[in-house]
């Protein structure tokens, strides 16, 4: 008889948690055993006892965090045994290592997807379908009004602006795990091969994509003190660049990529500061969502953070069975990335 | 289209006027025609198309979205012409997009069912900001973040002729302008068929800025600026137009004056609506007649316009601008003559003998204040200190803090933007927002007092126990039913945070229905 996952998944304070393996999913504070999806920082904390993740996730959590104790790497589609629950990861398509959790005890298949998109990114390999019996799924994008444009096209306004306004430095604000280097890969890919001039936050992250063999071109530090760069480009986490930051740029056109800015009304909509809005995410859109759940092939869908009551309306008009878990320790007001 | 509406979505986020003029420039450049001319009416105000009800979108969406994901949009979103642009979903097949050419035209000559039926087809073949931007156009909505006079002066960049030269033959022609864009390309500059042009307005030097030992009051002549706005009246040939402070062709929303201007050339002033009693309408009410499409009878009836008229700049085709104001004022009053005329009159003089008598007037007095211009200046455009606006001191009112909006990137920061409100009975109403200027001090303060007394989120935006007294300055208070209090104060501003102040003794509504 199949175990029922409801029997030996559950959500805690702590995050998800699965007793009979005992072990948390991307938990929200220090474990004794955590299986991680990736690096972000709400998703990859410090100080547990075991961390089962991906060599990059890995990788990204000893660069920001610190030396990992209990690493145990595990390479997409390789399984392990926690306890009699076998856990294999597979790629999310979200930043360089990211993984989708497959967990299967008892012939019942349960897949964490953790953040995920469907979009080509050259900077991390793509979404693997993995069938299953319940889905359990990211929502940050689950209204119908979030459908991201290609973002190529949106790259193609940096290149314009860029062109159009020459005396200005266009600064652009990125989260520095992600999406600053998939931002910089897009621009390659657009033919931009003048220098790009990165925040030490980014450039640290940069380092370790390339050394994992994404290209990513000319990148130079952003000098300190007062420099003009009129006409270049700047990628930097926003906020790093502090109160007075843009006054040092030559009359800074700033930027910002972001799912949010979509929608231009309410609430995380257009920002007063941001000049050049570009609708770029590394979490999957509305169709992506939807398209998901299908290809998936789960009759039944738990959806973690984000917006759940438009999702669950969406998956009972397909005929699947679906539910919000509610937990705790994800922000989904913050910018799109972690 | 699409090229438009990328122009208008980037226009929307462009708060530079040089980046304007950039962007503006660009898309002429690009935009074939005569799409360009089309675009560049939008943006100058010039597009006259009836309108679709925004309702007949929603009718749309909801053949093609399921009702309840629809309702979860649209309150996420606000708008409605955005959820449906943003909700629409991609046909299998996609058709050509329209051009701006196809969507003005079509707007212009087809009847509305069939209209209705091109819009499907339209919105099938655009992106999401192609859609945005059709919709608004059609529902009348579009925003295009840029003045009338800035899409002007962009265009006269681009073709790089003399802005005054465009000013003054751009409202004789009619978009999509063939003969200015000739004109632009090296042709002949176009024959100007009247003498309908908007003049640069000459604009007041705030007193504060000035030093009083050096202004000799004896030197000029003293009048109440209105409580409406400022005004061009420009009459030629048969037509007559009527242009805002900032450019505007105001004209349509302005009937009943057009019809009882009987003067041929340009005159200058404020522009207010009457009540029956024949004083100053609320504000709220001449936003009325800039923004309606049509003015109803009974608009018209009930609350007609008038213009208080001070100062005159041509007469005919004579040029009187480089005159004294000495010599204006008499040719003014004496084509008024002394009887009364309907929906005009002259600008009262004031007599103010001595500083004392000024400041004690601008403070009594019901509207913004006093206007001093010298009388031998001539009539120049811009500030040039021989007028001088002597504005009533601010007023002032004890309000609550209610909501802090934190800034966009976070961080212990002090809010972009504060609600503030007044005791109504036992319950707090808000009054407005406004954008706290403090020192660096004070916003950590403030920064660390609203992380003390949050309670809950609505996005960035932070409601907070109403506990902090803010001093908060304003220029005027006006009847507003848009408001939840009934009014709305014009230009707010936080003077001093009282943070030791019981919230008890924050001011009253009544407080301020009694200074309205």
């Amino acid at each position: 008889m199949r175990a029922d996952p409801e029997h030996w998944l559950r959500v805690t304070p702590r995050g998800l948690y699965c007793p009979v393996g005992d072990f948390y999913v991307d938990p929200t504070r220090a474990v004794d055993r955590a299986v991680i999806t990736h690096g972000h920082a709400d998703h990859a904390r410090r100080g547990h006892g075991a961390v089962l993740a991906t060599r990059e996730t890995l990788a990204i959590m000893d660069a920001r965090l610190g030396s990992v104790q209990g690493a145990q790497p595990l390479d997409p589609g390789e399984t392990v045994s926690l306890g009699g629950v076998t856990v294999s990861l597979h790629p999310a398509g979200h930043v360089l290592g990211s993984a989708q959790a497959r967990l299967e005890y008892r012939g019942a298949r349960v897949v964490v997807s953790g953040d995920f998109k469907r979009r080509t990114d050259p900077t991390c390999a793509p979404f693997e379908v993995v069938p299953c019996d319940v889905f359990v799924t990211e929502a940050t994008f689950a209204l119908p009004v979030f459908r991201h444009p290609d973002p190529a096209t949106e790259m193609a306004k940096v290149l314009d602006s860029l062109a159009l306004f020459p005396g200005r430095t266009l600064l652009l604000g990125a989260y520095s795990l992600g999406k600053a280097q998939r931002l910089i890969a897009l621009a390659r890919a657009a033919g931009y091969d003048a220098p790009i001039y990165v925040h030490g936050a980014v450039a640290k992250i940069c380092a370790l994509y390339e050394r994992h063999g994404v290209a990513l071109g000319d990148l130079h530090p952003v000098p300190e003190g007062n420099n003009r760069l009129a006409g270049s480009l700047v990628v930097h986490p926003p906020g790093t660049l502090g109160e007075d930051g843009p006054h040092r740029f030559a009359d800074p056109l700033v930027a910002m990529a972001s799912g949010w800015l979509r929608v231009r009304g309410q609430g995380w909509g257009r920002r007063a500061d941001v000049e050049l809005p570009l609708i770029i995410s590394d979490h999957a859109d509305w169709d992506e969502l939807v398209a998901t759940l299908a290809d998936v092939g789960a009759p039944r869908i738990w959806i973690t953070h984000g917006r759940e009551d438009a999702l669950v309306r969406q998956a009972t008009l397909m005929g699947l069975e679906a539910k919000a878990l509610s937990l705790i320790g994800r922000d989904e007001g913050k910018e799109d990335a972690p | 289209m699409k090229a438009f509406a990328a122009l208008v979505d980037r226009l929307s986020t462009t708060p530079g006027r040089e980046a304007k003029l950039i962007l503006i420039g660009a898309y002429l450049d690009r935009a074939p025609d005569p799409d360009r001319g089309w675009g560049l009416a939008v943006l100058a105000g010039d597009l006259d198309i009836p309108r679709l009800k925004a309702a007949a979108a929603k009718a749309l969406i909801l053949d093609r979205v399921d009702r309840e994901l629809f309702a979860l949009s649209h309150a996420y979103v606000g708008d409605l012409a955005e959820t449906v642009a943003l909700l629409w979903p991609k046909p299998p097949v996609l058709p050509k997009p329209p051009t701006l050419s196809d969507v003005v035209e079509a707007a212009r000559l087809l009847p509305r069912e069939e209209l209705m039926d091109r819009l499907t087809g339209w919105l099938d073949g655009l992106d999401a900001t192609g859609r945005w931007a059709l919709l608004k156009l059609l529902t009348g909505g579009i925003r295009v973040g840029a003045s009338a006079r800035l899409a002007r002066a962009a265009f006269a960049r681009w073709a790089a002729l003399e802005g005054a030269a465009v000013e003054a033959v751009w409202f004789s022609r009619k978009p999509p302008y063939p003969a200015l864009f000739t004109w632009a390309s090296g042709g002949e500059a176009p024959d100007v068929e009247n003498q309908i042009a908007l003049r640069p307005f000459m604009l007041a030097s705030p007193l504060e800025d000035l030093e009083r030992a050096r202004l000799d009051l004896a030197e000029y002549a003293v009048d109440w600026t209105g409580d409406g706005i400022r005004a061009q009246l420009v009459s030629s040939g048969g037509d007559t137009r009527i242009f805002s402070r900032e450019g505007e062709d105001i004209t349509r929303g302005f009937p009943d004056l057009v019809a009882a201007l009987d003067f041929e050339g340009t005159l200058d002033g404020d522009l207010r609506l009457l009540t029956p009693e024949g004083t100053p309408a609320p504000f709220a009410a001449l936003e009325k007649r800039l923004t309606r499409e049509t003015v109803s009878k009974a608009m018209l009836a009930t609350l007609p316009a008038h213009a208080r008229l001070h100062d005159v700049l041509f007469d005919g085709g004579e040029d009187l601008r480089p005159l004294p104001f000495r010599v204006r004022r008499a040719r003014l009053e004496a084509w008024h003559g002394a009887s009364p005329r309907p929906h005009l009159d002259l600008s009262p003089l004031v007599g103010v003998a001595d500083w004392e008598t000024l400041d004690r007037l601008r403070a009594e007095g019901g509207t913004d204040g006093l206007r001093l211009k010298r009388w031998e200046s001539p009539y120049v455009g811009g500030p040039t200190g021989d007028w001088i606006l002597a504005k009533r001191p601010p007023l002032s009112i004890n309000c609550l803090l209610m909501y802090a909006q934190r800034p966009a990137r976070g961080g212990a920061r002090p809010p972009t933007e504060v609600t503030v409100g007044v005791w109504k009975g036992a319950d707090l109403v808000p009054l407005g927002k406004t954008i706290p200027d403090l020192t660096e001090d004070e916003g950590k303060r403030l920064t660390q007092w609203i992380l003390d007394h949050g309670r809950e989120r609505f996005g960035p935006v932070r409601a907070v126990d109403p506990e902090l007294v803010m001093e908060i300055t304003f220029e005027s208070v006006q009847a507003s039913p848009r408001h939840r209090a009934g009014l709305s104060l014009r230009l707010p501003r936080i003077r001093q945070i009282h943070w030791d102040m019981p919230a008890k003794n924050a001011d009253r509504l009544e407080t301020l229905i009694g200074l309205m």
